[in-house]
């Protein structure tokens, strides 16, 4: 493939304009794929995808193995309670097991920050980074930058807000580093326990009031709030953060009237998103799901299907 | 057995570099330090060395390292860790107590210097802890303690909590003239983190630590000292407000000194873009800012040590996810040379450098070393400060590899290492000069 020279996908800091453009348009043709009735194109026959999930997840992982399948890519799946992470394997000792099979791809979920930096340091096969502790979650970005330009036509010069635990949040980092590549002007909001320092160093806003930061934006990108991660003195109560820092339609009323309210999953309905605005016509994100396949094909797709020259139609 | 030393250049850490000096040798002892040719005696019970173009050294002094002896073996014992040190210039290296056992009591102290003895490389002076386990409570018996032949003591990573505690340790340690080290960290205020909490952090998306984490601590010891009038030194010190911190202490007469250790004047946090675990240490590597008040701190004297830190860890604790990997990284075979670039870009003088590698240490842990004089014991290394050459991995005599300056060039470096009279190391052949 010309002009997509990487042998891993690690952050979104890696990817120029140009590749990210490449990634996006060539979802487009694998949406389609989605839509038939047979969904499954010969594109990544006789490869090897490994989706090693060291981290709980369902859809980042459904979303690999679907789309690794519509190419006819073998794939297995482990998580690390099957592996043998629990047995006191260290990461790489696993990783190296794993490449002596000779995969084309490992997909990595991780809990730590930095560790498909350290397996793509050792190991031959691509890596993808599904998720590195608070680092990065670049699949998801592009899966959001799909959607926004699929709703807004463009990226460049849109105003957007992103809401919740942004210190934490790998895919606030991952959507910051491509949104702001991309052209696009970005504020980050909620409460200041849940800003990282030296935020404006990321080339973004801070305001902490919600309503303030949704004023005339375009997009409206919530944050989970991770009640499994999340200590009790970032903020008091659940009940305190919904009133203070949850989008509900009142507070939606700032921003544009055709704003696109965005989520990447799940959603703690009635904590940082109200049932109203996740249900409302300005709601995208069921459409971020069905996309997320698409760019999880078009990534995989130009990682390790580019050497041949046959048709993805 | 007579060693004379001819023709290299001496530095005096309190009168400065004299040029053309030579050193004689005689048992344990320096018995002349006379200029270049005067001493010319031959004969077989005189060995001369041909020093010219050198530097003649008091022998370096590491207040802070970490020799895992007893019970991390693995990671460096006393034998492998002095052969470092009298490699990389150091004639004395004073040891943390936190090994398996805790150096609690006198019989780990003890156990130490039979180590240390037995290995025969340079001279080891054991820090006990401040309390039982280094779990913050009870006071160690620091009588005891000195007498078996510790020189200071310290809780080390696991700093003590109890500000009542650490008050009365430094009261009674004075008694027993034990110099106080205080690694200064809130824990609560470092929890998690992995590196300093700052724009890199941020952009790579690692658990901070915060500078002030380190900095009330140091204002607590501080305050602690000027309370009690008993000095606390105060250890690895990191952040520019803690060394205006010490900077106001000092100008009061508060008695504090501090130190700090080669990699916080070399390195930035910007060094862990890319998750290195070789720059994962503690206090991390903070920003550029910080470098900079470091060496203005060393150059003013608010910083009177160079010490290391050295902190063996194997590939076990260290080829790991970042988050996961043990702080700390090794030092004794690079400390001249990273000193030395201060002196190079004007930050120190030649003098001034070597005092904070010798006679300074001495001072604070009461060695009396760390200075060339007829009639003192010869603990001496001399050294070439222009000879450049790359750091190779397989060259480290440290047990543990890990270092961040594998594979840099590095200027300077220790060509003769002489304790007790007896020449404990002579270079090798590995390291050769550029």
């Amino acid at each position: 493939m010309d002009g997509f020279n990487h042998k891993d996908l690690l952050g979104m800091g890696q990817l120029s304009v140009t590749d990210i453009e490449l990634i996006l348009d060539t979802a487009e043709s694998m949406k389609e794929i989605s839509l038939r009735d047979i969904k499954k194109v010969p594109t990544l026959r006789g490869k090897s995808v490994i989706n090693f999930f060291y981290e709980p997840s369902t859809r980042t992982r459904t979303s690999f193995e679907l789309a690794a399948k519509r190419l006819s890519a073998d794939t297995v799946s482990l998580s690390s309670s099957g592996s043998s992470l629990t047995k006191g394997e260290t990461l790489l000792d696993t990783a190296r097991n794993l490449q002596a099979m000779h995969p084309d791809l490992i997909v990595l979920r991780h809990s730590s920050s930095g560790a498909p930096h350290l397996l793509a340091s050792e190991i031959n096969a691509g890596i993808i980074n599904a998720g590195d502790g608070t680092n990065e979650h670049p699949t998801q970005a592009l899966l959001d930058l799909f959607t926004i330009r699929e709703k807004k036509g463009k990226i460049q010069g849109l105003k957007i807000a992103i809401i919740g635990d942004i210190e934490h949040s790998r895919v606030a980092r991952s959507n910051i580093i491509g949104l702001t590549k991309m052209g696009a002007d970005v504020t980050v909001s909620g409460p200041p326990t849940m800003i990282p320092s030296k935020a404006e160093s990321l080339g973004v806003r801070v305001i902490n009031n919600p309503a303030d930061a949704i004023k005339d934006k375009d997009v409206i990108m919530v944050l989970r709030i991770q009640l499994e991660r999340q200590s009790k003195i970032l903020f008091p109560t659940l009940r305190e953060y919904s009133t203070y820092f949850g989008i509900n339609k009142d507070i939606l009323r700032n921003a544009k009237p055709d704003a696109i309210v965005m989520h990447p999953g799940p959603i703690n309905r009635g904590v940082e998103m109200s049932s109203d605005v996740a249900d409302s016509p300005f709601s995208v994100i069921l459409d971020q799901v069905t996309n997320g396949v698409a760019v999880r094909m078009a990534l995989m797709y130009l990682l390790i299907g580019g050497h041949k020259s046959d048709d993805i139609a | 057995m007579t060693i004379l030393l001819k023709g290299g250049d001496l530095v005096d850490p309190l009168k400065g570099v004299i040029a053309k000096q030579d050193v004689i040798i005689e048992g344990q002892r320096i018995l002349k330090i006379l200029p270049f040719g005067v001493f010319s005696e031959t004969g077989p019970q005189i060995s001369i060395i041909d020093i010219s173009g050198k530097l003649i050294i008091p022998g370096m002094i590491d207040m802070h390292v970490h020799l895992r002896e007893p019970g991390q073996e693995y990671k460096e014992t006393i034998a492998t860790g002095s052969l470092a040190g009298v490699a990389g210039g150091f004639t004395a290296l004073a040891c943390m107590p936190n090994t398996d056992p805790v150096n609690d009591n006198v019989s780990v102290t003890e156990f130490i210097l039979r180590q240390a003895s037995k290995a025969g490389n340079l001279k080891v002076y054991p820090i006990a802890s401040i309390t039982k386990g280094r779990k913050g409570d009870t006071l160690t018996e620091f009588g005891d303690l000195k007498k078996a032949g510790a020189v200071g003591v310290s809780d080390d990573g696991s700093p003590v909590v109890n500000s009542e505690v650490m008050r009365r340790a430094i009261e009674y340690a004075r008694y027993h003239n034990l110099t106080v080290i205080s690694h200064c960290e809130d824990l609560s205020l470092s929890a998690e983190g992995v590196m300093h909490e700052g724009s890199i952090s941020t952009k790579i998306g690692l658990r901070g630590i915060p500078s002030a984490s380190e900095e009330i601590m140091v204002q607590r010891e501080i305050s602690l000292a000027r309370l009690t009038g008993c000095p606390v030194h105060i250890a690895h010190v990191s952040t520019a407000e803690s060394i205006s911190a010490i900077r106001r202490a000092k100008e009061d007469g508060v008695p504090v000194t501090a130190e700090t250790a080669p990699h916080y004047f070399t390195l930035d946090h910007t060094a862990l873009i890319g998750y290195n675990t070789n720059f994962k240490m503690n206090p991390p590597l903070r920003t550029p800012e910080d470098v900079l008040a470091v060496k203005k701190g060393l150059s003013n004297d608010v910083i009177d040590v160079i010490a290391t830190d050295h902190a063996p860890h194997s590939r076990l604790e260290k080829d790991l996810e970042f988050d996961k990997a043990a702080f700390g990284i090794i030092g004794l075979e690079t400390a001249l040379p990273l000193t030395l670039s201060l002196v190079r870009e004007g930050v120190l003088t030649m003098q001034s450098a070597i005092k904070k590698l010798t006679h300074a240490p001495a001072a604070i842990l009461g060695i009396n070393s760390g200075i060339l004089r007829e009639g003192a014991i010869a603990d001496l290394a001399v050294i070439d400060p222009g000879c450049e050459y790359t750091l190779k991995e397989g060259d480290i005599l440290s047990k543990s590899k890990n270092s961040p300056f594998i594979g840099k060039t590095l200027i300077g470096k220790n060509t003769l290492t002489i304790v007790e009279g007896r020449i404990v190391w002579t270079g090798d052949s590995t390291r050769t000069c550029s």
